[in-house]
C-alpha cells in the first residue's frame, strides 16, 4: 500500500475528486451540469470535514450547501431556461489570459506557502472539538452575540430577497 | 491506523480550489456560474479554517466556518434575487453584456 495509511489514502482520493469536480464546474458548458458538479465537489469537501472529525460541520455543510443553496441555484437556472446552446462564451484570448493569471497566482501561492508550518501533522480522527456538544458549548458561550447577529443577518437577507425578487406591479 | 496528514497538504488543496474559483470568475460570462465559483472560493477557505482549527485544537475556527456558511447563504439568496430581477428586465445574465448597459 506504498506505506500510506487509510487516512492518507482517503485524503488523496477525496482531494483528487474535489479538484477534478471543481475543474468540471468551470469547464462544463451547460449550467445545470455545472451545478451538479459543484454538488459533488461539496460532497468531497464534506468528506474532508469528516476526515478532520468535524462531524457537525460536515452535516451542516451537506444540509446547507448541497441541500439548500444548490437547489436554489437549480431552481433559478430552470426558471431562466438556460442550457449549453444559449450559453455565452468569452473570447478565446480572455479565457487564455484567465488561465495564465490563475496559473501565476497558483505559482505565487505555492511558493509563498511551501515552507509554512512544515510537517505539522493534523491528527485526523482523534480531535474532539468538532463534535456537536463541544462546538455548541463554544458557540453559545464565547460566540453568543455573533450568533444572534447572524440570525438578524439571515432575517434581513430573507426580507431583502423577497423585496428585490417581487414583481413590480405599479409600473406595468 | 490513523496517521496524521501534514498541514501543507491542506494548504495546497485549499490554494488549488481557491484558484479554480478565481479562474472560473475570470473565464465565464454566465453570472450564475460566477456566483458558483465564489461559493467554491468560500469553501476552499472554510476547508483551510477547519484544518487549522483541528491542528491547533481550537474550536473557534469551526465556529467561524459556521458563520461563513450563514453569510454565504444570505449572500446567495440576495444575489440570486438580484439575478432573477436582472433577467426579467434584460432577458440575459451575460455579465459582459450587462456591464455595457449603463443607463
Amino acid at each position: 500500500m506504498l506505506g500510506l495509511s487509510i487516512t492518507q489514502w482517503l485524503f488523496g482520493i477525496l482531494s483528487l475528486m474535489a479538484i477534478m469536480f471543481a475543474l468540471m464546474v468551470v469547464f462544463t458548458r451547460s449550467p445545470v451540469n455545472s451545478v451538479l458538479y459543484l454538488v459533488l465537489t461539496f460532497f468531497c469537501i464534506a468528506g474532508h470535514y469528516l476526515l478532520l472529525n468535524a462531524q457537525f460541520l460536515a452535516v451542516v455543510h451537506i444540509v446547507v450547501y448541497a441541500g439548500a443553496i444548490m437547489v436554489l441555484f437549480l431552481f433559478i437556472i430552470m426558471l431562466m431556461n438556460l442550457n449549453a446552446d444559449t450559453e455565452p462564451r468569452k473570447h478565446i484570448i480572455s479565457r487564455i489570459i484567465a488561465g495564465v493569471v490563475g496559473g501565476m497566482l497558483l505559482f505565487v501561492m505555492v511558493g509563498a506557502l511551501k515552507g509554512a508550518e512544515h510537517l505539522q501533522l493534523v491528527q485526523a480522527g482523534t480531535s474532539q472539538i468538532g463534535l456537536v456538544k463541544n462546538l455548541g458549548m463554544v458557540l453559545f458561550n464565547e460566540f453568543l452575540f455573533p450568533f444572534e447577529i447572524a440570525s438578524v443577518l439571515l432575517l434581513s437577507a430573507l426580507v431583502g430577497a423577497i423585496m428585490i425578487g417581487k414583481r413590480d406591479t405599479s409600473t406595468n | 491506523m490513523l496517521n496524521g496528514i501534514p498541514i501543507n497538504y491542506y494548504i495546497m488543496l485549499s490554494a488549488v480550489l481557491f484558484i479554480i474559483g478565481v479562474v472560473g470568475v475570470m473565464a465565464r460570462r454566465n453570472a450564475i456560474i460566477v456566483f458558483m465559483c465564489i461559493e467554491l472560493m468560500l469553501n476552499a477557505v472554510n476547508l483551510l479554517l477547519v484544518a487549522f482549527s483541528t491542528l491547533h485544537n481550537d474550536a473557534s475556527g469551526q465556529v467561524f466556518v459556521f458563520f461563513i456558511m450563514a453569510v454565504a447563504a444570505a449572500e446567495v439568496a440576495v444575489g440570486l434575487a438580484i439575478l432573477s430581477m436582472v433577467y426579467r428586465n434584460f432577458k440575459s445574465i451575460d455579465i459582459d453584456l450587462l456591464s455595457r448597459i449603463k443607463n
